[in-house]
């Protein structure tokens, strides 16, 4: 036969294969732990840092970080979960994500366990039942909204932290024609800058934090009130302050320009905070959200944005209450902040974070009034989710392709369509 | 035979010259537009982080000249298990769609039987539709096998992904074998598996090569079966390695190169051998 | 064919040729889709409780303004995708299998591999690769431009809504116009020499044995490369997803039949994914392929069999 060679090697192959297939179905053993996440950023630190310390206590118990790509995330965790193959520790997106994986009976309600009175119930707010009976993740962390900028070109051009709008629009002016570095670096090719960076960084300044945040969810105001269009009008004038080509520009793009100090002020999340520190060589800096001229209260976005659950379908729940026990404590909450500068522990513990720019991030903590993302509760729960329009139009904005008005219009006809308070 | 080969060489000096250098020329730059981005990657890989960003397009030189991301990637990954867990499952998979998909072509362009149209429009139904929506229940499927987390997984799945299109396209190669030469092995007694073994597979090879190249690409590129099935610590395949490792290092971008040019060598290598087979297939003629 | 005309035995060979394919495919590969497709007469409640709802999820998808919009969105642009794919990888496909074809070309053998290469990349790589070739922010392509002459023209055509579509469509041309040349060229080698011989011998010109001989030849071939191009346009999703995410920006330009159905199914960011949605959307995938493989068997598989005649 003509074919033998490469049938051959085939049988050769399947013996390798069924080899590897007994090996690997065998590592179920009794306290192992994996924890299933979307932070791959992460992975390091997890298992340089974080693992081994949590084995100095819990020697007996072994854990095993698994991510998955943050755009992969949601789909293969539920698909994971219906198959019964997901794994025992859960990171929690914020809100109905997680929720209606707790609604399917996939989350474990964790009211019982020990550690979880160490959180505030705004801390926990986002993960725990619309009738607020039951908690089903254990909030990690929240990150914080602003502006990081380049010290060294604010010194060169002798450009001072603005406070209010208008010494904002100067400032950027001030860098576009005295100088050929890219004012605001943002770019709209990945979408979701433009809501989370722009739409939701700014943004509370004008509908007042909570207050318009609560008011959105009980009908009382409208997405096409004056203070929620008036955001984009804002947004709509950094457009000729942004990179050329910057509709094209990519999250990566932006953050290798401002890197590499080409660009003066990065619209920000405090999670970028790790990547400049191993990749500028320049001191960096962060201011908050300008207020409107005249506004003495400044707001910020303190957004609770990551959590852990156990599976219910999980065999080592003992062991995964133990780990969310730990994670509870002081020490993690040191540990967690510290090695991930910008990612600020949701416990009421002190602790003390050694990162100065994370420092001056979490100073603002005092000095402005803190909210969520606007469209994280409830809003996005049906179609159009408000998330997806708002990622939608705010990069249309930006692209000078939609008006203020326009953009206010369309989400409020998308919240229309299936939500009573908007009806 | 032997009029085959000469008379191409008499028409040769018809051709003339210019239209030569023309098609010459198409193929050049039509080669060069295909090669071009590779190109990019693989220069950028040994350059510093600066550089690729001060002029992408530039050769690295002795100033820019940086191994750093090879270093990270060999480094901080497993290359080399991603590179044989690929290898295992596509090899594995692909000798299966090639044997399972002739035989089943076989049967249902040789023979008249009950349920013949049906069971080749069912196969039919499978070019159209991705095997990827029925993902849950596969899964579901799979851990009842206990299976889940195996490389077996993955080559079962891609078998059942890549059977309809080699039936479809091997029955339309072995519909044109000639019916005499089957024929005349039956009037000799021959058996039907020894016809289907020794005859009508050695006729095929070229549409095997052809179907062989076509089922490897998907397979060795697939990253949503390995993410579901096998994710697991030791089963992650190459293309799914990289893809983490470039979620995980995304500004970093000498590792990033580095990695897409480690998951671009082992394809070629392994194109360059498939395609030594699909050239003696096609050229053998054995369908002329 | 053969056995059938005398009373013969059970036929074993049959069983031992279909079974092992056979049971494979179908418990891998059509029950769970059958499975799966079945999910799109339902609908789920907030517990993941499942009720039978028949046609529901249809009416809504094509007649609730929320869903149809989207949904014939991502069909028209599924359409010009396909269309670009028509109108440029297979002509160049058949250029390339041509010219590779003709006989005594020096090289042949390697242009076809280089040609091909790009086939075999993931999207992982051209996504990449792709992304960093048009960025304006690197400026290869445009500087480019500006060489010869053309500068003027170059924008981020990636991030434009009226060119993101089209770019990515040739991107996609980019990477599988080696497959349309394969198998035309593989068609093209199996025409038997002596009817290209006689056509040289009554001194036909180049072209007009390619017209007369081959072209016809081959044509079933062509006809296989199209339904398979629609096919795999219709099912395409990978690329649009590497480059441009789950949400098709800008404004939607890029979402083609497959992200709407991964959006639905799996859900995005804060959207929760809908498995019954999600299965009526991959059934009228289903249904559309189908349709336009029916079109293209009754109509134009049949005219080009007489044609033939």
């Amino acid at each position: 036969m003509r074919n033998t060679p490469l049938k051959g090697a085939g049988f050769q192959m399947a013996g390798l294969a069924l080899g590897i297939a007994i090996s690997s179905t065998s590592v179920q053993a009794a306290d192992w732990l994996v924890i299933e996440s979307w932070r791959n950023d992460d992975t390091k630190i997890w298992s340089d840092v974080i693992i081994p310390a949590f084995n100095k206590v819990h020697p007996d118990i072994k854990v095993e970080f698994n991510p998955t790509p943050p755009s992969d995330y949601n789909s293969a965790l539920s698909a994971k979960l219906q198959g019964g193959t997901a794994g025992d520790l859960i990171t929690c997106r914020p809100f109905d994500v997680s929720l209606s994986l707790y609604n399917k009976g996939y989350l474990e309600p964790l009211n019982d366990v020990e550690g979880m009175k160490h959180f505030s119930d705004v801390a926990k707010s986002a993960w725990v039942t619309d009738d607020g009976a039951a908690n089903f993740c254990m909030p990690m962390a929240s990150v914080i909204h602003g502006f990081i900028y380049n010290k060294e070109i604010f010194e060169e051009l002798g450009l001072k932290e603005p406070r209010t709008e208008t010494e904002f629009f100067d400032l950027l002016n001030t860098i576009k024609t005295e100088s050929r570095y890219i004012p605001l670096v943002m770019g709209t090719a990945d979408q979701w800058e433009a809501a989370t960076m722009g739409f939701q960084n700014v943004g509370p300044n004008y509908w007042k934090g909570e207050e318009g945040r609560k008011n959105l969810i009980s009908g009382d105001e409208k997405i096409t009130d004056d203070q929620y269009v008036k955001v984009w009008e804002h947004l709509s004038k950094w457009s000729p302050y942004m990179g050329r080509g910057y509709k094209g520009q990519r999250y990566s793009d932006s953050q290798n320009l401002f890197t590499l100090g080409r660009g003066a002020i990065y619209p920000a999340g405090s999670w970028d905070i790790p990547t400049f520190n191993e990749q500028a060589d320049f001191k960096f800096g962060a201011f908050f959200p300008p207020v409107p001229d005249g506004q003495d209260t400044c707001y910020i976005s303190d957004h609770t944005d990551i959590a852990m659950g156990i599976n219910k379908a999980s065999k080592n729940k003992k062991s995964a209450k133990i780990f969310l026990n730990w994670m509870a404590s002081q020490d993690f909450a040191e540990l967690y902040s510290n090695a991930l500068p910008g990612f600020f522990s949701l416990a009421n513990h002190k602790i003390e974070i050694k990162d100065p720019v994370a420092q001056e991030f979490l100073s603002w903590r005092d000095e402005c009034q803190q909210t969520i993302r606007n469209s994280y509760q409830i809003l996005s729960r049906g179609t159009p989710s408000m998330e997806n329009e708002l990622w939608n139009v705010s990069v249309q904005v930006l692209n000078g392709k939609m008006t203020p008005e326009n953009a206010a219009a369309q989400v409020e006809s998308g919240l229309s369509k299936w939500y009573a308070p908007h009806q | 035979m032997l009029n085959q080969m000469t008379i191409p060489q008499k028409l040769s000096i018809k051709h003339g010259s210019g239209k030569k250098v023309m098609m010459h020329g198409v193929l050049m730059i039509y080669t060069f537009i295909a090669l071009f981005p590779i190109f990019v990657i693989i220069i950028n890989a040994f350059k510093t982080r600066k550089a690729i960003f001060k002029d992408p397009l530039a050769l690295p030189t002795p100033d820019t000249f940086s191994m750093v991301g090879f270093e990270q990637v060999l480094l901080r990954s497993e290359f080399e298990l991603f590179f044989a867990n690929s290898m295992v499952v596509t090899l594995l998979s692909l000798f299966f769609v090639l044997l399972l998909g002739a035989m089943v072509a076989f049967a249902l362009t040789e023979y008249k039987f009950r349920g013949n149209l049906f069971i080749a429009i069912l196969f039919a139904m499978g070019i159209m539709i991705p095997i990827r929506l029925g993902t849950v229940s596969i899964l579901n499927l799979m851990s009842n096998l206990n299976l889940v987390n195996t490389l077996t997984a993955l080559v079962l799945v891609y078998i059942a992904q890549g059977l309809p299109l080699a039936v479809y396209i091997l029955s339309e190669f072995i519909r044109q074998i000639p019916k005499e030469l089957k024929e005349a092995a039956r009037c000799d007694n021959v058996s039907e598996y020894k016809i289907f073994f020794t005859i009508v597979l050695p006729l095929i090879r070229p549409a095997l090569a052809t179907v062989a190249v076509f089922t490897m690409i998907p397979i060795w590129n697939d990253l949503w079966f390995p993410l579901i099935l096998a994710p697991g610590e030791g089963n992650q395949t190459i293309t799914l390695g990289v893809q983490q490792f470039i979620g995980q290092y995304v500004t970093d971008w000498n590792s990033v190169l580095a990695a897409l040019t480690l998951a671009i060598v082992p394809v070629l290598v392994l194109y360059l051998i498939f395609s030594r087979q699909l050239i003696r297939g096609l050229t053998s003629g054995a369908v002329k | 064919m053969t056995t059938s005309n005398h009373k013969a035995p059970f036929p074993w060979h049959i069983l031992f040729f279909l079974a092992p394919g056979l049971l494979i495919y179908v418990s891998i590969s059509v029950y769970p889709l059958l499975d799966t497709l079945w999910l799109g007469f339902f609908e789920e409640d907030e517990s993941g409780q499942r009720f039978f709802s028949g046609l529901k999820n249809y009416q809504t998808l094509l007649f609730d303004a929320v869903w149809s919009e989207p949904f014939w969105n991502a069909l028209w642009n599924n359409t010009k995708f396909f269309i670009v794919h028509m109108l440029v990888q297979n002509p160049i496909g058949l250029m390339l299998a041509v010219l590779l074809s003709s006989p005594r070309l020096q090289w042949s053998n390697s242009y076809r591999t280089l040609i091909f290469m790009p086939t075999m990349l993931s999207v992982v790589i051209i996504g990449f690769v792709w992304q960093l070739l048009l960025s304006p922010i690197w400026g290869i392509s445009e500087n480019f431009l500006y060489d010869i002459g053309l500068g003027e023209y170059f924008d981020a055509w990636l991030g434009n809504e009226g060119t993101a579509l089209t770019t990515l469509s040739l991107i996609s041309v980019w990477q599988f116009v080696g497959i349309p040349m394969m198998l035309i060229y593989a068609s093209l080698l199996n025409i038997p020499d002596e009817l290209i011989d006689a056509s040289v011998v009554d001194g036909s010109s180049a072209w007009q044995t390619f017209w007369n001989i081959k072209l016809p030849l081959i044509l079933p071939t062509i006809g296989m490369v199209s339904i398979l191009t629609f096919v795999a346009n219709f099912n395409a999703f990978e690329l649009i997803y590497a480059v441009k995410g789950a949400l098709a920006g800008p404004n939607f330009s890029t979402d083609i039949m497959g992200t709407l159905f991964y959006r639905t199914f799996f859900g995005f960011q804060l959207q929760s994914g809908s498995i019954t949605m999600g299965a009526a959307v991959a059934t009228l995938m289903f249904l559309i392929i189908l349709i336009g493989v029916a079109i293209y068997l009754f109509l134009v598989q049949r005219r080009m069999q007489r044609f033939q005649l």
